[in-house]
């Protein structure tokens, strides 16, 4: 029994025409903050997929808890990459986040309590209860990454996935949603995923990185990933990381020809 | 003769058996459609749910043509065309293209049918354009044979099918079984569409399945009481359809189609600017635009 929640070891993962990364060997324990971070189409949410269980590994081990990832584990809380909700639905958030916790029961319980107050509860959570009775259609993009993160968390997960949750962001809301995530990484213990386009508004918060591009994964604390030395010595050619007086680093020399194996 | 006392009005409407059976059957596919059709709102199947009830259309003018009822005709095709589009794909309402193409297909050999039928052309008629008045208590009993079993089914799948149309990513990261629930809700929808034909027929199927849920949607934000009220709209539709048409010359559909068309736009337009303003700001993210 390790006290890892998430291992993997020589993982490849892929299509069965295509591998899209390969070699990858990580571990992350409980209450990590972790950033994924890589080109379009390098597979970072092709990761998400193995661990969610909706697509098997090429070849090598990944275990969730020391098991092979199965699909609809309850201890993981998922966030998918989208744009909006269709601005005309009006349901209420709290229907929704509701669902996140009772949305897998058969047979007919629309009324009970108990769901409710977790739903509310969960909303709290990530401060937005005064949400909880507005429609699902006339929420921001801010606003509804909150809600989306409520019906991740009302099962009380101990994993948490989000898929570029900060995308369509701006810079305020980006820092709210980053703290939110942050406070609900060290006041539950819970293990966050998060994909992200840049690093930066991340690293104050990170204890680990993880870079996937060309093939290949690279892990470990950020200040050890993202340098010159490691990310070359890794992919085989010349790859610089800047970094500027405030701490912002740049990744040059592999976003280039992204796709390609190396 | 209508003598405008409420109660004498009622009382000798239902005098006549055909108008009992009307009311009876109308008011089990009235509910029927106004629960299923807040489903094919919520999912945005409006035209695979048009598609159903004009594949059923060949199916009814087949049955006819051999002489059986238009009901298993109309039952036979729409869920044969509801097992088809659930195997076109989870991405099946996104595919108006091939429904559309099935549908004109249907839809011609529906005619060809009619054509070889020598009987009246007013089976074509009725099967367009409803026939309320003409059913027989054994289709009473058929109907409500089906409309039990949708309710049912929906009370079972309710929970599931609400997540997965609402959110179907995660529903399916959360391992829900996407593909049963989608054909069962094709299936819903065909076979509530087939007994609704009976009522407005296959071309003002909208006016029951989509019409009231839509108009729902507008006055509750909690789906089991929008489900509710869509009911009740189509109820009223239905019931106040039958009640002039029994008093005047013209179609029961047209007064139902007119009745839920009207509500529609009253809560549409006039709704809105009667009803009491909301706050929108919230505390944490102060003013919004």
């Amino acid at each position: 029994m390790s006290t890892n929640l998430i291992t993997a070891d020589n993982l490849a993962a892929g299509y069965r025409e295509k591998t899209v990364w390969s070699d990858a060997n990580f571990s992350f324990g409980r209450g990590e903050f972790i950033a994924i971070i890589g080109p379009n189409g390098a597979g970072k949410t092709t990761l998400f997929r193995l661990l969610l269980g909706l697509q098997q590994p090429l070849s090598g081990t990944v275990k969730i808890f020391d098991a092979p990832p199965t699909r609809g584990n309850t201890r993981i809380g998922y966030v998918p990459q989208r744009h909006v909700i269709d601005s005309d639905t009006n349901i209420e958030c709290l229907e929704l986040v509701r669902l996140g916790l009772s949305g897998k029961k058969w047979g007919f319980n629309p009324f009970s309590n108990k769901e409710r107050d977790a739903a509310l509860a969960a909303l709290e959570g990530v401060g937005a209860a005064e949400l909880a009775h507005r429609p699902l259609g006339a929420l921001s993009g801010g606003e509804l990454q909150r809600i989306f993160l409520a019906e991740a968390l009302v099962s009380n997960p101990d994993i948490l996935l989000l898929d570029e949750p900060l995308s369509n962001m701006d810079l305020r809301r980006e820092t709210e949603l980053l703290h939110l995530v942050n406070d609900v990484v060290r006041s539950r213990g819970v293990t966050a995923l998060l994909i992200a386009h840049n690093i930066n508004p991340l690293l104050p918060h990170l204890d680990k990185v993880m870079y996937i591009a060309n093939g290949r994964v690279a892990t470990g604390k950020p200040s050890e990933v993202l340098t010159s030395e490691s990310l070359s010595a890794l992919y085989g050619v010349q790859v610089e990381v800047l970094r500027d007086p405030h701490g912002n680093v740049a990744i040059i020399g592999v976003e280039e020809h992204h796709g390609d194996m190396v | 003769m209508i003598d405008y006392n409420l109660l004498a009005d009622l009382q000798q409407m239902w005098h006549y058996q055909f108008m009992q059976h009307a009311f009876e059957a109308g008011t089990i596919v009235a509910i029927i459609a106004g629960i299923t059709g807040y489903f094919v709102v919520l999912r945005r199947s409006a035209f695979v749910a048009h598609a159903f009830s004009e594949i059923g259309f060949a199916g009814a003018a087949g049955a006819v043509l051999l002489g059986i009822a238009p009901i298993f005709g109309l039952l036979l095709g729409s869920t044969m065309g509801g097992l088809a589009i659930s195997a076109l794909g989870r991405r099946a309402k996104n595919r108006d293209t091939q429904i559309g193409i099935v549908l004109a297909f249907s839809l011609g050999l529906g005619l060809l049918f009619i054509s070889l039928y020598t009987g009246y052309a007013t089976e074509a008629y009725s099967i367009l354009f409803g026939e309320i008045l003409g059913i027989s208590s054994s289709s009473v009993l058929l109907t409500l044979f089906f409309g039990l079993v949708i309710l049912c089914a929906v009370a079972v799948i309710y929970r599931p099918l609400l997540f997965a149309s609402l959110d179907e990513e995660v529903a399916e990261a959360k391992g829900m079984p996407m593909v049963f629930l989608g054909t069962v809700f094709m299936l819903l929808v065909a076979v509530a569409v087939s007994i609704a034909v009976q009522i407005v027929g296959v071309l003002l199927i909208f006016s029951l399945m989509v019409t009231p849920a839509a108009t729902a949607q507008y006055l509750a934000k909690r789906p089991q009481i929008a489900i509710i009220i869509s009911v009740l709209i189509s109820l009223i539709a239905t019931w106040s359809g039958l009640f002039v048409a029994f008093y005047t010359p013209y179609p029961v559909s047209f007064f139902i189609t007119t009745i839920a068309f009207s509500l529609y736009l009253i809560v549409r337009f006039v709704y809105p600017r009667i009803r009491p303003a909301r706050i929108t700001q919230t505390k944490y993210e102060g003013i919004r635009k």
